[in-house]
Formats: structure tokens, C-alpha cells, sequence
């Protein structure tokens, strides 16, 4: 069986499996909850300076997909809402009661250094593991110059990483947000501040929708809404894309990750793993399922490391780093081609229509006066959109059909900037 | 007191709480959550199977997708635009073998998208509401008599008062509907035909003339005289007779009649009822008829068919209901005498049958005897029509491609016709096409006037 036991930065954890800083892991009783069910560590609810603050009500709003409920959640509740030494208090207790699990505490206070001098040796005392720099939230404590407002200047990030690096022991995790052009720069921001890793995304500034009764945003409290972060499985892709960025950048390669955005089972934590995070946080899944999903996280990710002979996390941590490159290096020569499985077609006809319409016009409609879906191999692109709405699994599959050697753009004879051999 | 041995006929066997129950919408309608459950499964096929397996062409796909949106205005405008029964055909059509039998989610999954229901869930706010979905057209100074107020007749006359023209529509009985009315099961329709008909003829234009016959209180040449044109959907008001022994016995009634006075009845618990029935014939009708007299209490019921269950015209989904509710369903028997005790009936004695060597029915000669309080004919029904009469060939009216018959500026539509089938749908998509061809005729005769 394989071994799933982490150590980010210093800290252990019996598995990768975190949960994200958020409601979940608000308080004691929540927390108890989930090491009990199984989850590695927490990333403790954001805590603030005295007075704390105040919430609304209705905080979420959900996109629902063709029946699937929760594809996205957008939420406008701000860090803890409960005075700093309950939680405080609580955290030292939790973290007596259960040694072995990653106990990391998310951290937001002004951006000025007495602010997060004052606060950090508190959290140390607790015994906590590691402090997690809140820099991402873009709602609410952003207007306050805070979150976001942080995170969006690499120059402030670089600044409080310093300051808590100076000021405290713990090892420093630094929350990226998403709401920025080039999540490079931030993120070289945090390590050249000192910050021992990073954890990415924070959610993503959004409106969930618009209530066309009310003509106003989703969540609506009392006839007005307001912009929010947006996470869940609809968000997957732009954690993925941003994680490989920041794990294939020359000036921050090899560095901690810890991977955050819609992560709901084993396969796609699995898969921020190989594009190398070290640990991964959960939330909108344990908010729409409870905490008992993590149960088939270790499960399937022990089984399916089994089968593939991975011992370890670090054995198949960030293989997929270096299949991840820039267009300009892709062949140019690699061609495939949609093939029809005739016995498998259930004659819907989608990938005629989305051919026919969106693309390539490569899909027959019918053979000899009756329906029939069928290929033109000379018009195929091999672009792979009939094989996306096929509803049928493996009716259609890809195959391939080219036989030279690579070529790619960097030598493309249409590239004004081609490579030319000399 | 001791069980009659026969004649054993008595109202009120079940309690008016469990009658009222067994009668109730036999599949009840989706609410919204459930509608778009099921409206999510459809794949939006291009060109899809399903359409092509509507004799109306409803643009399926698309009022499912309509649903999904909550365009329900849109979904029932795709559904009443292609088939203004669509209420009834949602409740009554055999889906399974017809657009659900075509959907390519039976492939994979043997489940197709439940489209009977989904078209229900589209429709039902039309007549609750009493929503205004279609415009009278602009009067074109023509009158056009129907002949029948059943679903190819009311068809008819919707079309054409969509286009301007005005319509009588003329029927024997007290109400409209037909069969709608008449005939179909009360637990499919309850009391939604007289609904969904007030709604459709909420169009204007339309003007109903009830327990008017043809060729007996009024004839053929006197509409045509006073009308521009006449469409035919008279259905079938006769009733084929076993013509056999005891056919005369008291108990011994037609299956459609049995039908009518149910669908009619206000007191279930007043309405009588065998202890024992026998129900002869394979069709819905027999199906009909056997089903409620469960339903209304009969112990012990039977249907017997002269042919195999796969020879039955019907449907298989009909018959498996059937057998469901507790009716035994004999084959390869048919009725050879009646038989009775004082002047009423006991038993049906049936003879076993096969098929001979040239694959004609013939009977084996060994005899079976079902007792029976009640019994009830279902074998089938004919053309009833007097006075001038169009052209007939095999029991039915001779029309051309664009239904009309032997006589000039007669139309004719519905089972009266007997296409391929005799379904609901198949008598709406009559009536349409009639009335838009009727529409041509009459534009053709002006140009040329």
C-alpha cells in the first residue's frame, strides 16, 4: 500500500489531503469533525486583528450545471467572525489532540509590520505548524487593503513575507490570488520575500448570476449584491493552468506548492501532484458532500499509486511538469484523425452537427439515403470536438496517422521569426 | 350471504375512496424539478429520431430544450403548433413505440428520455391557465362544415379557423371529443379531454352543433350546398358482433359502450359491475375494458384473444399494464357459443385455435369454458355512415394524397380514413394536413373563380 505521508516545508501530515482555509474549518467542533473522518491537516478559517468582524446574510451563491448542482460556488463571507483568542485558544487544543495532522493557521491583518509582529508570536504559542498569508480574497477585505489588494502587488508580497519571516519560526505559506495577469510574478514575489511555499488559487473575483426578478446579483442580501470568489470543480482549470506556470518557471522551480481550486477527488488531486504540489486544499467538495469524501481521496489515490507503482507522493510528484511547454514547441507534423466506431454509434448525430456548423464539415450525415456518421479523413483536423459530444464512451476515439518527424513552429517557414538552420 | 353463481352483477364492490383512487391520473405529472431531471437527459440530437417517429413532427429536441430554460411558452408552442391534441397525445399516445421507441438513449441504456411526460409537464400550464397561444386568422368569408368533433375533427376545424375560414363542427353525440371523450381510458385522461377541447376551441370561429348525425338529421348534399367545403372525420360508430350463440344474453354488452358510460359516470359506486368478466378482442379497446373492470372491482377478469399476444394490435406496454392490474390474458382462443341461464350469461365457451399450414386461424377442436357474469366485445369497430356515401374500399373512406374522397369538395380524416393506424396522433395529423389542404383547394377555386 502506498505511502501518502507529506512533509511541506517541515510540516507532516498523514496525507496530502488539506482542507482550505474557509467555513469548514472555522472552528474546533468543524475541525474535530475532519481529522476524525480522515483529513490530513487544515488550513485554519483566515484570523484578524480584534475587533472581528461581521458577516451577512446569504453568502453563497451556486452556478448549477445541466442538473449537477454546485459546477461553481461564489462566496461573499469575510475571514472569522469569532474574537482572536477563541479561535486562538481553540487552536492549541486542537493541535494538542491531534499531533500528527498539519494544523496551519491563515493569517490577515494590515499591511503594515507591527500589525503581523504583534500577531504572529499568538499563533506561534498555539503550537501550530505553519501561518498561511491570506493575500487572495477578493471581496470585502480587499476594499479594506487587504486580500487581494495585497496580493495583486508582488512589491507588498515580497514586504509581509519579510516581515513574517523576520518576526516568527513557523514555516510561511504565501495564498496567491488568481485576479492577477502573470500569477509568476507574485509568486516570485513570496520567495524572494523568504516565504517557504506557495498555495494557489484563492478564489476567482465573480458574479455567480443575476436574479431577473429582483435585477440584482446572486447571493442577494436585502435587494443588493456584490461581487465574490468564485471556486469549485468550474475553476479546476485555471488552478491547473496557474500551478503549471508557476512549477515550470525557471525562477521558482522546485519551490513548495500547495495546490488549491476545485479539487474533489483522488484523480484531481492526483493531478496537481503532477504538476508538482506537494499537498492539496479542498473545499467546495466538503462543503457540497461533508467530510467523509475524503475517505475515497486516500482510498483511490493509495489504489490507483498502487497500480501504477509509485511507493511514495514524491514519486510521481511534478512528471507532468515537463510535458507542459509553450505552443511555439508543439510537433507540427502530429496529425490524428476522429474515427467512428459504428457498433458503438447511437445515431445522435452531434458530431455531424458540431462539425458540420463549428468546424470542419469532415462528419457524413448519411450513406446511400440513410443516416449515417462517418469520418472524411481529408477534412478531418484531428481537433477532437466530435469526440467531446459524443455522448457515447470510446464511440469515437483518435487515431493516429502521421509518419514524419517532428517540426514545430520555431521553424515553421510562416514564422517571420522562424530558427533558420545555419 | 353466499356468492352468486352467476349473474352476479352488483354496484359499489369497492369503497368510493379506493374507486376513486384506482381511477385516478394513472401516471401522475412531473413537477419541475423532475421535468428538467428528465428534459436534461435528452441529447439534442440533430435531425433526431424521435421527430421522424411522430406522425405530427413535433420538433422534440427542441421544446426539451425550451423546457430546460423554463421557455415553457416556447416548448408548448413547438408541441400545439405540430399537434394541437398534444395534451391528450401526451397522456395517450404509445411513446414507446413511437418517439420514445426511436430515442437513442435506448441504446446505451435501455431508458429513453421520458417524453410522453416531458410534453405533458410543456402543456399542462396551458389549460390550467387558459394561455392564448394561437391567433384566429382573418375572416376569409369561407365556411367549412366537420363532420365528427373527434381529435381529426377539432383538428380540422383549429387549423382552419388559425387560417380565417369558419368551421361548424357537427357531432352525434351530446359532447365533443369522440373518442377523446368516449373512449380512451378515465384513469389516462380523467376529466382533461373537455378541458383541453373548451381551450382549443377558445380560438374562436369554431361553432359545435351536437347530436346532429349524418344522413340521418342532416345529409351530405345539404352541407356541401351550403358550405364551401365538408371534412369527413366521422370514426367508426359501429360495432362489429361476434355472431354467435347467446350473443342477445343479458351481460353481453360492447366494449366501447362499457367505456362511454364510464368515462360518463359521475358515481362509480353506482355503476355495476361482474363479479366475472370476459373481455373478447385484442385491441386498446379490449385492454380498456378489461383494465377498468378491474379497477372497478371485478375478481376475476379475462381477456381473450383468438390469435398470440404478439398478433394483439395492443401495444405491448398495454397489455403488460393489463396483465399488471390483474386481468388474465388468454390466447389462441376463440368464442364459440355464449352461454346462459335464464335469459342471462354464465360462461363463454371458447375453442382453442393455431395456425394451419397455410398460416390461416383455424380451431383445434378442444373447448375451454370461462365462467362469466359479464361479458364484453372488443373485436373491433366499423364505419357506420348513411346516405350519399364517398367511395369506400375495405370498411373505410378512399381519399387521395391530400384526403380528399370521391366526392368534390368533400374531405375526409381519423380512423374513418384507417391509414396505417388508428392512433390519436395519427387522426390529429389528419385533420391538419386536411385542413391545409381544403385551404389550397379553396385558394385554387377563387384564383381560377
Amino acid at each position: 500500500m502506498a505511502d501518502l505521508s507529506c512533509n511541506f516545508v517541515g510540516v507532516r501530515s498523514p496525507n496530502p489531503f488539506w482542507l482550505a482555509s474557509a467555513p469548514p474549518t472555522d472552528k474546533a467542533y468543524n475541525v474535530h469533525r475532519a481529522f476524525e473522518a480522515g483529513w490530513g491537516g487544515v488550513v485554519w478559517k483566515t484570523l484578524g486583528e480584534d475587533p472581528h468582524i461581521v458577516n451577512v446574510s446569504s453568502r453563497y451563491g451556486a452556478v448549477q450545471w445541466n442538473g449537477q448542482r454546485i459546477a461553481g460556488l461564489n462566496n461573499i463571507e469575510l475571514i472569522t467572525d469569532r474574537p482572536l483568542q477563541v479561535n486562538l485558544d481553540e487552536i492549541r487544543q486542537v493541535k494538542r489532540d491531534w499531533p500528527d495532522r498539519a494544523m496551519v493557521v491563515s493569517l490577515m491583518v494590515p499591511c503594515d509590520e507591527a500589525s503581523w509582529k504583534r500577531i504572529l508570536p499568538m499563533v506561534e504559542d498555539t503550537g501550530a505548524d505553519a501561518v498561511e498569508l491570506n493575500f487572495g480574497c477578493p471581496h470585502g477585505m480587499s476594499e479594506r487593503g487587504m486580500g487581494s489588494a495585497v496580493g495583486q502587488v508582488p512589491e507588498y508580497i515580497e514586504m509581509v513575507a519579510r516581515w513574517v519571516k523576520q518576526h516568527s519560526r513557523l514555516p510561511c505559506i504565501v495564498k496567491l490570488t488568481p485576479n492577477i495577469t502573470d500569477i509568476r510574478k507574485p509568486a516570485r514575489a513570496a520567495f524572494a520575500g523568504g516565504a517557504d511555499a506557495v498555495s494557489l488559487i484563492n478564489t476567482i473575483n465573480s458574479i455567480t448570476s443575476i436574479d431577473l426578478d429582483l435585477m440584482a446579483p446572486t447571493p442577494t442580501v436585502d435587494g443588493k449584491g456584490t461581487h465574490g470568489g468564485y471556486c469549485g470543480p468550474a475553476v479546476r482549470p485555471i488552478a491547473l493552468a496557474m500551478v503549471a506556470e508557476i512549477s515550470r518557471d525557471p525562477v521558482t522551480l522546485g519551490k513548495a506548492l500547495s495546490a488549491i481550486g476545485g479539487i474533489g477527488t483522488w484523480r484531481d488531486a492526483a493531478e496537481f501532484i503532477a504538476l508538482g504540489a506537494g499537498t492539496v486544499q479542498v473545499c467546495t467538495a466538503a462543503m457540497h458532500y461533508g467530510f467523509r469524501i475524503v475517505d475515497d481521496m486516500i482510498s483511490g489515490l493509495s489504489n490507483w499509486m498502487d497500480g501504477k507503482g509509485y511507493a511514495r507522493i514524491d514519486d510521481f510528484r511534478g512528471r507532468a511538469v515537463a510535458n507542459v511547454t509553450d505552443w511555439q514547441f508543439l510537433n507540427l507534423n502530429y496529425d490524428i484523425k476522429a474515427c467512428i466506431d459504428q457498433d458503438k454509434c447511437i445515431q445522435c448525430g452531434l458530431c455531424h452537427i458540431a462539425c458540420e456548423d463549428t468546424a470542419h464539415q469532415a462528419i457524413t450525415r448519411e450513406k446511400n439515403g440513410v443516416r449515417h456518421f462517418e469520418v472524411i479523413d481529408a477534412e478531418c483536423v484531428g481537433c477532437n470536438l466530435c469526440m467531446h459530444v459524443c455522448p457515447v464512451e470510446n464511440c469515437i476515439t483518435m487515431q493516429r496517422v502521421d509518419n514524419r518527424p517532428h517540426a514545430d513552429w520555431t521553424t515553421h517557414p510562416n514564422n517571420p521569426l522562424r530558427v533558420v538552420a545555419t | 350471504m353466499p356468492r352468486q353463481e352467476i349473474a352476479d352483477i352488483a354496484a359499489g364492490r369497492l369503497s368510493a375512496a379506493q374507486l376513486a383512487e384506482n381511477f385516478s391520473d394513472v401516471s401522475p405529472p412531473l413537477d419541475r424539478q423532475a421535468a428538467l431531471t428528465a428534459a436534461q437527459r435528452c441529447f439534442f440530437c440533430y435531425d433526431a429520431p424521435c421527430i421522424k417517429a411522430c406522425p405530427t413532427a413535433i420538433d422534440i429536441p427542441s421544446f426539451i430544450r425550451r423546457i430546460t430554460t423554463d421557455n415553457l411558452r416556447g416548448a408548448a408552442l413547438d408541441i400545439l403548433g405540430a399537434n394541437i391534441f398534444g395534451g391528450t397525445c401526451s397522456r395517450v399516445c404509445p411513446t414507446e413505440i413511437l418517439c420514445e421507441g426511436s430515442c437513442v438513449r435506448n441504446r446505451p441504456e435501455d431508458a429513453p428520455v421520458r417524453i410522453g411526460a416531458l410534453q405533458r409537464y410543456a402543456t399542462d400550464w396551458v389549460y390550467r391557465d387558459d394561455a392564448r397561444l394561437f391567433e384566429r386568422g382573418r375572416d376569409s368569408g369561407r365556411r367549412i362544415a366537420v363532420v365528427g368533433a373527434g381529435p381529426a375533427g377539432l383538428a380540422c376545424a383549429h387549423a382552419l379557423a388559425r387560417i380565417g375560414h369558419r368551421v361548424v363542427v357537427f357531432d352525434a353525440h351530446a359532447k365533443p371529443g369522440g373518442l377523446n371523450e368516449y373512449g380512451i381510458a378515465r384513469y389516462k385522461v380523467l376529466d382533461f379531454a373537455a378541458r383541453e377541447i373548451d381551450w382549443l376551441l377558445s380560438i374562436g370561429g369554431i361553432e359545435l352543433r351536437h347530436d346532429v348525425t349524418l344522413g340521418s338529421n342532416v345529409a351530405l348534399a345539404e352541407l356541401r350546398r351550403d358550405y364551401d367545403a365538408v371534412f369527413l372525420s366521422l370514426g367508426l360508430a359501429g360495432v362489429n358482433a361476434l355472431g354467435i350463440e347467446g350473443e342477445s344474453l343479458q351481460g353481453v354488452h360492447n366494449a366501447v359502450d362499457f367505456i362511454a358510460v364510464l368515462r360518463q359516470s359521475n358515481d362509480l359506486d353506482r355503476l355495476g359491475i361482474g363479479r366475472r368478466v370476459v373481455v373478447i378482442g385484442g385491441g386498446n379497446t379490449a385492454i380498456d375494458a378489461a383494465v377498468q373492470s378491474r379497477k372497478l372491482g371485478a375478481e376475476h377478469v379475462t381477456l381473450a384473444y383468438r390469435r398470440g399476444t404478439a398478433q394483439m394490435s395492443a401495444t405491448a406496454a398495454e397489455r403488460e399494464f393489463a396483465q399488471t392490474e390483474g386481468v388474465n390474458v388468454i390466447e389462441w382462443v376463440q368464442p364459440r357459443r355464449i352461454v346462459g341461464s335464464a335469459g342471462k350469461v354464465s360462461a363463454v365457451e371458447f375453442e382453442y385455435t393455431q395456425l394451419d399450414a397455410h398460416g390461416r386461424l383455424a380451431g383445434t377442436g378442444e373447448l375451454l369454458s370461462v365462467s362469466a357474469d359479464v361479458v364484453l366485445k372488443a373485436v373491433g369497430q366499423v364505419l357506420s355512415i348513411a346516405g350519399e356515401v364517398p367511395e369506400i374500399r375495405k370498411g373505410r373512406i378512399v381519399v387521395d394524397v391530400d384526403y380528399a374522397t370521391s366526392i368534390p369538395g368533400v374531405w375526409a380524416g381519423g380512423d374513418c380514413i384507417g391509414t396505417s393506424t388508428d392512433l390519436t396522433v395519427q387522426a390529429v395529423e389528419d385533420g391538419k394536413r386536411a385542413a391545409h389542404a381544403i385551404d389550397r383547394a379553396l385558394a385554387a377555386a377563387s384564383t381560377r373563380g
